[in-house]
Parts: structure tokens; C-alpha cells; sequence
């Protein structure tokens, strides 16, 4: 299958007075259509900013450099009028807190109606169908009635389903999702997480989907890739980095999570904590936590190796790591 | 089974809702969110009860009622055979620094302008536990068993990380030598790697102070992984109760299903498309009749409509309040 997305050594960096921080740092990956890519990572790693800069949605403080290819186009050359025809066209986003990005003051429908008007030649009549059509599609009762209502009239869950919709009244081709699920309950994550999957099927779209919860990747994705402190370290299928993990960070994280049989024992979980930007260590960023490390991690930066077919990582152990095995299996 | 601590009996509690002069003027009824309807358990010396469920089911306010931040509507909560709410002077202070709450958010329940040093000092003359000679070894002490380096007493807490701070409220709670702890969503707020160190810790202090814990968080997983007995909460009440074994096992409501089949497996070769629990939790506002869970089962049936569920024996010490009986333990969650 062919690439949609080709990312190129995308980084991202903000000045601030005290000097600047390096966000995304010389990320690279693809995506293939139909695929659902997992980011994963904890807090800060720039799981976030990873996403904004491929629509570049950044403060005016953050700068960009590297290739975000898109249908054959890259992103950063693109003008602004370019990329707005872009995002929230071809390329649209959800967000963790649908209460922020959902306008408060306009109805549910009329919010879906200025995206159909942005991004279709559709007519009034044609875009009102259209609206209660997408509410169906996300799974929102009684459309008519509900496209009048306000965001505040809307449970969580349906806060996220019509998001959602609006954010699939343009027919992206790419979807990208910003932790979509984590602040609702697990019952409604799971509806959620199986909608996306269904409209992925339907509709044919890419997703990237940024969540820090493994079960939800394990349980919606196709591929995943591992961030620390800015870096993708590790990327690869699902079924691959969870059964061969190659990356002390990505083992010690899975390592981490609670499991079935291991009740009231220790868990694996990993010392320290992640580093700030400011004070990213030197050589490979993750050493001062890493069980794995020996003396060229605390001195160079481990380059990204595709080590087996489609599994690529950036540790100077990863054999080692690999061998000590998975602790999910 | 080891001797009961708390036991807590017919637990109600409702906030009301605002009531305005036009309301009163035109004669509607004061509405309440009825955040505890009727809950009852025992805890036992040593153990850990988890306590899971959705938000807004009222897992904080059952941990709040038990360390009497709130006022009970109805229902009386015992601590070794005496109604609490009986207790006043020593025996009240006494109980208040022998159950100890830990809180969800390290941020806001630290005071910003206190060194740890000030912290601990602060909990451990309110109840006077040491002579002030003393307190200076019980703090290095105290930083020493929450694995925090020596040198943070004389720290503030912004300049720690959230799971350091967890700990220095955890070290706060130990330093009155409490024998309950009640835990809201201890480690919720933390990254994965962190929650993972705070669990370690709170199973070695567990076992090292002979600690009895009430652990209450939304996350099945960890519930899973710390508890002895868990309880799983819907709309106020306890649905079902029992050993995590046999609750996880053989699950006797179909609540803790849908809650289970909910939760994404670790195991990605364990994929489901199907939907665990179909709908939304009804408002706790108007809370459904008959059984609570009925707008959403997949087995309801007449009854169900027309008759609340009460708890009732399942296996030992396993209770379900659901009007069937028998769900095959073998029958698949997924
Ligand atoms: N506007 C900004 N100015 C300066 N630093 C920023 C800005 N936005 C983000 N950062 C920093 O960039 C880093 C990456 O942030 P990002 O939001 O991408 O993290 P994340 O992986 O999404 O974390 P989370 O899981 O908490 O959402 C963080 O250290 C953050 O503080
Ligand atoms: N002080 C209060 N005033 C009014 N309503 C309250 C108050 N505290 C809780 N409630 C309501 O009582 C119900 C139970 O809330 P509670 O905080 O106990 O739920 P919870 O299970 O802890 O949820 P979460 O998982 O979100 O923390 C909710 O509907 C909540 O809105
Ligand atoms: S009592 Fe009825 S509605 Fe309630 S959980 Fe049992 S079967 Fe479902
Ligand atoms: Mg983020
Ligand atoms: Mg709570």
C-alpha cells in the first residue's frame, strides 16, 4: 500500500526568552491509507505538537524545519491560504477537550454547516441532508432536534461524537486525533473507539490517533510509534512492538501497565522521571532511566535502524533489549 | 476472614441542587443529585477494597462520607463497633488521625508556601505524635520509607514532579501513623512509569505498616492489580462486590461486564468490535426505577423495570445486585 503521509525529519522548536526548546526533534515516519498510526508517550514528549506541526497549528513562537508530504505536496513549503484549504479539508483534527474546541455560543449544527460551506460546493438544502446524515454517522440520536441544540446541552460523549462529525463534514482523507478518548468514561471510550474504527472502514481515511493508554492502542491500531522527549524511538506493527519490543523505554512502559496474573506484585514500572526540555541529556535522551544503558548511550545519540522488516528503533541496545523479552507476553 | 474496621450501612447522600425564587414562586420541586443511594460494606483489617466505577457514580463522595468531609442524609458508617457519628473529642480526633485521606491532585492539596519540612512538621504536631526533639529523625525518616532523597525537605513543592509530590502527600498521611487509608484516584493523574513506581510503593507500605487501604480509582487495570476485594459502583450503588479473583473471573452483574469487555486489552491479538455497553449513563438527577443499570442492560426484563436489585449471595463473600442469577463464568466477556 502506498504512502499518504510521508514525514521527514519534522522538527519543531519554540523560542522562548530563556532560549529555545526543541519540541519534535527530527521526527520521521509514514502513513499508508486506511492505516490507524499509534503516537504514543508520556506527558510532554510532544506527542501533541507532533500532530500541530503536520498542519502546522503552532503559536507564532514555534518554528519548523524537515518535510511533511502530503498527496506528493509538502505541508511547510504550502502558503498559508494553501494549508487552510488543507486543514479541516483534506486533513482534520480532533481534540482531547471537546468543550475547547467546540464553539459555546452556535448550535451543533450550524458549527457542522460552516465547515460543509468551507470545504464543499454543496447547497443549503444539500448541506442541512448532509448534516443529519453525519450525525447519524457518529451515532447521534434524533439528528433533527439535536442539530439545534448547543455544545453545553451535549453529554461528553456526545461532545465527541460531534466533533467528530464536524470534523468529517469536509470528508478528510487523513483524521488526526488528539487523545479523543481520554477524558471520557471507558464505556463511552469504547463506543468512541469502535466508531472510529467503523467510520476508518467506511470512509476510507488514514488516522493518527495520540493516546498515552497501551490498551487502546493495542485494542484500536495498526502501527505504532514510541516518543521521548521529542524523539519517535521506536516504531513498528502493533503485534510486533508488543511481542518484541526493542526499546528500554518502550519495554519498560508496557512493563509498567498492570496485567492479568501479576496481582499485587511489583510492576516493572521505570525510575526517575521524563526529563524536561530544557534539560534533555545528552546522548540518548532516555539513559539516566534506562536498565539497558551502557557508556556510548551517555555520549551519542542512537540513529534510527531498521532492524527487522517495518520495525524500526533508535537505541544503542536494542538486542539486548530485545532479548530480555516482552513483559506483556 | 480477618476482623472487620468499618463497616458502613444503608449510606445515602444528595446534593441539592440550586432552588431559585422563581422555582420556589412557581412551585417546582427541589431537585438533589442523589450521589449515594443506599450503600453498604465492611472493610477488613489489612485488606484492600477497590473501589471502581464510572464518573459521577460516587466514588469521592463514599471516600469523603467515610473521613466525615461530608455530612450522611441517612446511614451510619462504624469504626471498630462505634458509630462515628457519635464520636466527639479524643475519640473523634483520634479517628480523624487514624483513617487518612490521600487526595487525587498533589497539586492543590500541598500548601505551595510550606517546605515538605513544614508539611510534615505541621501533620505531626497537630496530633502531637512526636516530642519536637524528635521530629527532625521522624521527617528523614518518613522521606526515607516514600523513597524521597533527603535533601527534598527543604524543598517547596512546585519544585518536585507530580509523582514526588504524590509522595510527599502520602508521606504526610503516614507521618500521624494512620491504620486506614482512603485513597481518591491516587495515581490517576500520573504518567504510566510514575503511577507504576507509586503503586510499588503502596503495596510495600501495605505490607510493611500493616495498612488497611481503600483504594478508589476508575481504572479497572490498577484496581485489578491492588486490590483484595473490589467493589464496582453505578449511579450510587454498589452493584457488585467481591474477591478480584472471583469478581474478574466470573463477574455476577452485567454492569462489571460491560465494564470489563469496556476496558482495552493489553493483548492486541484480543481485539473485539463489538460494543461493550451500548448508551449513556442516565442522570443521577433522576435516577431510573427498578434497577439502575436497566436503561443500558442487555438482559433486562420486566422486572427489572418495576423492582431495585438489593445485593445477594453469589459465591462467598461475592454479592451482585441484578435480578438474574446465573451468568457461565466460562461464558466470554468479549
Ligand atoms: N507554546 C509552547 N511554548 C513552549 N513550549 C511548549 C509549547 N507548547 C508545548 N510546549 C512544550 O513542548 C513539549 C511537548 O508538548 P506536547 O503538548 O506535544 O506533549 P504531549 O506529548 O502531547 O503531552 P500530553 O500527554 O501531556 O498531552 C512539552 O514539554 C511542552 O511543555
Ligand atoms: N459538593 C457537591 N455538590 C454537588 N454535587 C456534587 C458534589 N460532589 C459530588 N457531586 C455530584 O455527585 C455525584 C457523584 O460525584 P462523585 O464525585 O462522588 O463521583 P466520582 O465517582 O468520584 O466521579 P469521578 O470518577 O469523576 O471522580 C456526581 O453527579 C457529582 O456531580
Ligand atoms: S437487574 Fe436486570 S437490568 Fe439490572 S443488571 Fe440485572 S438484568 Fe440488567
Ligand atoms: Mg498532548
Ligand atoms: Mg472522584
Amino acid at each position: 500500500m502506498r504512502a499518504v503521509l510521508d514525514v521527514r525529519n519534522l522538527t519543531t522548536r519554540f523560542s522562548t526568552p530563556t532560549g529555545a526548546l526543541v519540541a519534535v526533534n527530527d521526527v520521521s515516519f509514514s502513513l499508508r491509507e486506511r492505516e490507524i498510526l499509534g503516537l504514543v508517550g508520556e506527558s510532554g514528549s510532544g506527542k501533541s505538537v507532533t500532530l500541530r506541526s503536520l498542519i502546522r497549528l503552532l503559536p507564532s513562537i514555534a518554528s519548523q524545519s524537515g518535510e511533511v508530504i502530503w498527496q506528493g505536496h509538502d505541508i511547510l513549503k504550502m502558503s498559508p491560504k494553501e494549508v487552510r484549504a488543507v486543514r479541516g479539508g483534506q486533513i482534520s483534527m480532533i481534540f482531547q477537550e471537546p468543550t475547547t474546541a467546540l464553539n459555546p455560543v452556535l448550535p451543533i449544527g450550524l458549527q457542522i454547516d460552516e465547515n460543509l460551506r468551507a470545504h464543499t460546493t454543496l447547497s443549503h438544502r444539500e448541506r442541512l441532508n448532509r448534516a443529519r446524515e453525519l450525525m447519524d454517522l457518529v451515532g447521534i440520536p434524533e439528528a433533527a432536534r439535536r442539530l439545534a441544540e448547543y455544545p453545553h446541552q451535549f453529554s461528553g460523549g456526545m461532545k465527541q461524537r460531534a466533533m467528530i462529525a464536524i470534523a468529517l463534514a469536509s470528508n478528510p482523507r487523513l483524521l488526526l486525533a488528539d487523545e479523543p478518548t481520554t477524558a471520557l468514561d471507558v464505556t463511552i471510550q469504547d463506543q468512541i473507539l469502535k466508531l472510529i474504527l467503523d467510520l476508518r472502514d467506511e470512509l476510507a481515511m488514514s488516522v493518527i490517533f495520540v493516546t498515552h493508554d497501551l490498551g487502546v492502542v493495542a485494542a484500536t491500531c495498526d502501527r505504532m510509534a514510541v516518543m521521548y522527549a521529542g524523539r519517535i524511538v521506536e516504531t513498528g506493527t502493533i503485534a510486533d512492538v508488543f511481542a518484541r519490543p526493542m526499546h528500554a523505554y518502550t519495554r519498560g512502559l508496557l512493563g509498567s501497565v498492570p496485567r492479568v496474573g501479576t496481582e499485587r506484585s511489583p510492576l516493572m514500572s521505570i525510575e526517575g522521571t521524563p526529563p524536561g526540555l530544557s534539560s534533555i541529556p545528552r546522548g540518548c535522551a532516555f539513559h539516566p532511566r534506562c536498565d539497558f544503558a551502557t557508556n556510548v548511550c551517555r555520549v551519542s545519540q542512537p540513529v534510527t535502524e531498521t532492524v527487522e522488516p517495518e520495525h524500526d528503533v533508535a537505541c544503542h541496545n536494542s538486542l539486548a533489549v530485545l532479548e530480555a523479552g516482552s513483559p506483556v507476553q | 476472614m480477618s476482623d472487620v474496621v468499618i463497616s458502613a450501612a444503608g449510606l445515602r447522600k444528595s446534593f441539592p441542587l440550586p432552588h431559585g425564587l422563581i422555582d420556589r414562586i412557581s412551585g417546582k420541586v427541589p431537585l438533589a443529585v442523589h450521589a449515594l443511594n443506599d450503600v453498604s460494606f465492611t472493610l477488613h483489617r489489612g485488606e484492600t477494597l477497590g473501589i471502581v466505577g464510572e464518573s459521577g457514580c460516587g466514588k469521592s463522595t463514599l471516600a469523603r462520607c467515610l473521613v466525615r468531609l461530608h455530612e450522611l442524609d441517612q446511614g451510619e458508617i462504624h469504626f471498630e463497633g462505634t458509630d462515628v457519628a457519635s464520636l466527639s473529642g479524643p475519640a473523634r480526633r483520634a479517628f480523624n488521625r487514624r483513617v487518612q485521606m490521600i487526595f487525587q491532585d498533589p497539586y492543590s492539596s500541598l500548601n505551595p508556601r510550606m517546605t515538605v519540612r513544614v508539611i510534615l512538621t505541621e501533620a505531626l504536631s497537630v496530633h502531637a505524635m512526636r516530642p519536637a526533639v524528635e521530629i527532625p529523625a521522624r521527617i528523614a525518616e518518613l522521606l526515607d520509607l516514600v523513597r524521597l532523597p533527603q535533601d527534598s525537605a527543604d524543598r517547596y513543592p512546585h519544585e518536585f514532579s507530580g509523582g514526588q509530590r504524590q509522595r510527599i502527600g502520602i508521606a504526610r498521611a503516614l507521618a500521624v501513623e494512620p491504620e486506614i487509608l482512603v485513597a481518591d484516584e491516587l495515581v490517576s493523574a500520573l504518567d504510566v512509569s510514575v503511577q507504576a513506581q507509586v503503586v510499588n510503593l503502596l503495596l510495600d507500605l501495605q505490607q510493611r505498616l500493616d495498612l488497611t487501604v481503600l483504594f478508589v480509582a476508575h481504572d479497572l487495570r490498577l484496581v485489578r492489580h491492588i486490590s483484595h476485594r473490589v467493589a464496582v459502583m453505578y449511579l450510587g450503588k454498589i452493584v457488585e462486590i467481591g474477591p478480584t479473583e472471583a469478581l474478574f473471573a466470573a463477574s455476577q452483574h452485567p454492569y462489571t461486564r460491560a465494564l470489563l469487555a469496556a476496558a482495552p486489552e493489553l493483548d492486541p491479538s484480543k481485539r473485539s468490535r463489538k460494543i461493550a455497553a451500548k448508551g449513556e449513563l442516565p442522570s443521577p438527577i433522576h435516577p431510573p426505577k427498578g434497577c439502575l443499570f436497566n436503561t443500558r442492560c442487555p438482559h433486562a426484563f420486566d422486572r427489572c423495570y418495576a423492582e431495585r436489585p438489593q445485593l445477594t449471595d453469589r459465591s462467598v463473600g461475592h454479592q451482585a445486585a441484578c435480578h438474574l442469577t446465573n451468568f457461565d463464568p466460562k461464558d466470554s466477556l468479549k
